[in-house]
């Protein structure tokens, strides 16, 4: 079991530094999934089997409407041109050494209790047990917290503004009638400034 | 495979995330390391119940709930990406600067 926990370690953290410097767009989002499976897979070893089958099923997912939006957003077509864009790379890089080396001194030197979970317990009918029960609270929220979530999602990502639709300009109606429009609530970006449509390098 | 094993992968996981959101132009990119550190996480508390909870229920239930948060902030991040982008035009972080110093 220890070599498959090595196994699993290993590729998810091979395949998880690998989604930064792929140069394809899906393949990114498909290197995240196996970063995420391999996670999942060692839950399953930690003996959280729903936790880790819950995660392979939600991970897949969320990683295919991920690609999704890759290819919506990514003007890369099949990876032809070079998808490396970073800014303060230095900066970035020691910032993750740091916080690698931050939480590695917790692990290492922590001084956590020693209590293993039973392997003939029934974790799982546990779980179900205080989901239901003394979780209570904390399922419901969960759930109306997805409902919030799905509302706000589709509200930021409509097409209509406040004043009308986003291709009709969407402007502010005026403050008497037949007067000029306000320009202050102008919700399509303002005069010059804001254009900033970035043509990636290479096209 | 003891605990400390298990929470370097983890301190690791999210010291990837970390390097790739700071790093990463794209909001596409930034979130995916977004989810990085929150995969991180998810390992280093499913290795503290199994090691050192001793498999009370409610250390799943926390899981649960950073995996409930991480699809919310996927979805909510998603949705800001495209109205960032109906508003300016952006699909870089450079592109959008305006409260830039």
């Amino acid at each position: 079991m220890t070599a498959a926990f090595a196994v699993f370690s290993a590729a998810a953290i091979w395949t998880g530094w690998r989604v930064f410097r792929t140069d394809s767009m899906v393949r990114a989002s498909f290197l995240l999934l196996a970063s995420f499976l391999n996670v999942g897979a060692i839950l399953v070893l930690l003996l959280a089997e729903y936790l880790g089958t819950a995660l392979l099923f939600m991970m897949t997912v969320e990683m295919v409407v991920m690609a999704l939006f890759m290819v919506m957003f990514m003007m890369n077509p099949a990876g032809l041109n070079p998808m490396t864009m970073v800014h303060q790379p230095r900066v970035a890089l020691a910032a993750g050494a740091l916080t690698t080396a931050g939480l590695g001194a917790v692990a290492v030197a922590g001084d956590f209790p020693d209590a293993p979970v039973d392997p003939a317990a029934a974790t799982i009918r546990a779980l179900g047990v205080e989901l239901l029960g003394g979780s209570m609270l904390v399922f419901e929220t969960a759930g109306v917290t997805l409902l919030a979530t799905m509302v706000c999602a589709v509200i930021l990502s409509s097409a209509r503004g406040r004043y009308g639709d986003d291709d009709e300009g969407s402007v502010a109606p005026p403050l008497e009638p037949g007067g000029d429009h306000r320009p202050e609530d102008d919700l399509v970006a303002d005069g010059g400034g804001g254009h900033g449509h970035m043509h990636h390098g290479g096209h | 495979m003891t605990l400390v094993t298990v929470l370097l992968v983890a301190a690791v996981l999210v010291g990837i995330g970390v390097w790739g959101a700071l790093a990463q132009q794209t909001f596409v990119m930034i979130m995916m390391g977004i989810e990085l550190m929150v995969n991180g996480a998810i390992l280093a508390g499913a290795g503290l119940w199994a090691f050192a909870g001793g498999g009370v229920p409610e250390g799943q239930v926390l899981v649960i709930v950073a995996m409930a948060v991480m699809a919310v902030e996927m979805a909510i991040g998603f949705a800001l990406v495209v109205a960032v982008y109906r508003a300016r035009q952006a699909d870089m972080t450079e592109g959008i600067s305006s409260l830039k110093g």
